[in-house]
């Protein structure tokens, strides 16, 4: 009985390691696989769930007002959403990564931002995302599915459209 | 000096006394950096892994100890400030994980491992204060005993050639 008690204890001790060693070891999301669903409540008290936005490109881009290489990406983010924006085809979302808020707000003032932005509250985003720092951009299709994962800034406004324009043909 | 002033003296001179060790702050005093410090150690910014926020040198380490700052100021006491932390960055920011779910483990485990030990240290001491040997010769491996035998054979050949030497010395 003993021996039972001692047997079962430990493999369900190396049971429970193994799973946080797996779920800490998961990779990034497939290209091709469902994007994670959230709620993302704006810096002005909006609230947007990436359900609801079926049928629309979605652009969710992770950013932090400490993140110098998000800088250069962030005018042209912008500029992307200006393009697409009249129609409503593409969805801008920013999340805003373990930061604080006077800084982010400066920011998203400093580089003229207007797309919905707020922050990752718990850091729940950014872990179903598993994302492994900032900034980094997935571009999801109507159908839900992540068609685009960018790691790091995007270079320019053209790399941006190109990313999104294939899903709009 | 009557004894209504005596004790109205003595409560005000404890009061004073108990508000040099309070942890709360006026609202409006700047807190001190060691103030600051002293709820940064107790956080960990997501950002840089393993390293308190009271010792990273990162400019997301930076702002998190102007909020610290600002919300000492504000009278904020350090529960208060380490809920607003875990609220906007979750429950992995604390250096010591709230006793929860999963979080359970990292306490429970480490007293399972010594409450074992303990069990074995007193299976063992009781063993060895009987007398008992750890194993019985009888649960000794093949090649222990065929090495038992392999020594008896040579002291027998040992004892032989000292007797013949002694006796041809004879």
């Amino acid at each position: 009985m003993k021996k039972v008690l001692l047997w079962g204890g430990l493999v369900l001790f190396l049971a429970v390691l193994g799973v946080g060693l797996f779920r800490s070891q998961q990779g990034q999301l497939k290209i091709g696989k469902p994007a994670p669903d959230f709620e993302l409540v704006s810096f002005d008290g909006e609230t947007y769930r990436l359900s609801e936005f079926r049928g629309s490109v979605v652009v969710v881009n992770f950013w932090a007002s400490w993140c110098e290489s998000c800088k250069p990406e962030a005018r042209d983010l912008e500029a992307a959403y200006q393009t697409y924006g009249p129609r409503g085809e593409v969805i801008f979302l920013g999340v805003d990564y373990v930061d604080t808020e006077p800084e982010a707000l400066a920011y998203l003032e400093e580089f003229g931002i207007t797309y919905p932005n707020g922050p990752d509250l718990r850091t729940e985003i950014s872990q179903a995302f598993r994302i492994r720092g900032v900034p980094e951009t997935f571009v999801i299709d109507q159908d839900g599915l992540i068609s685009h994962l960018q790691i790091g800034p995007y270079s320019s406004l053209e790399e941006i459209l190109a990313s999104i324009d294939p899903l709009l043909e | 000096m009557n004894v209504n002033k005596k004790i109205s003296l003595g409560l005000i001179s404890l009061g004073l006394l108990l508000s040099l060790f309070s942890p709360a702050f006026a609202q409006g005093s700047e807190p001190t950096d060691d103030e600051v410090n002293a709820v940064a150690r107790q956080l960990y910014c997501p950002v840089c892994e393993n390293i308190p926020l009271d010792a990273c040198g990162t400019a997301a380490c930076e702002q998190w100890r102007g909020i610290i700052r600002d919300k000492l100021a504000e009278g904020w006491s350090e529960d208060q400030i380490k809920d607003y932390f875990v609220l906007q960055y979750g429950d992995r920011v604390l250096a010591e994980p709230p006793a929860r779910g999963f979080n359970w483990l990292v306490y429970l485990v480490p007293l399972l491992v010594i409450a074992g030990g303990l069990v074995l240290l007193s299976f063992g001491f009781k063993r060895w204060r009987n007398g008992e040997p750890v194993r019985s010769p009888s649960r000794r491996s093949g090649g222990e005993q065929r090495s038992e035998k392999a020594d008896e054979e040579y002291l027998r050949r040992v004892e032989k050639e000292i007797e013949a030497r002694s006796r041809s010395q004879k």
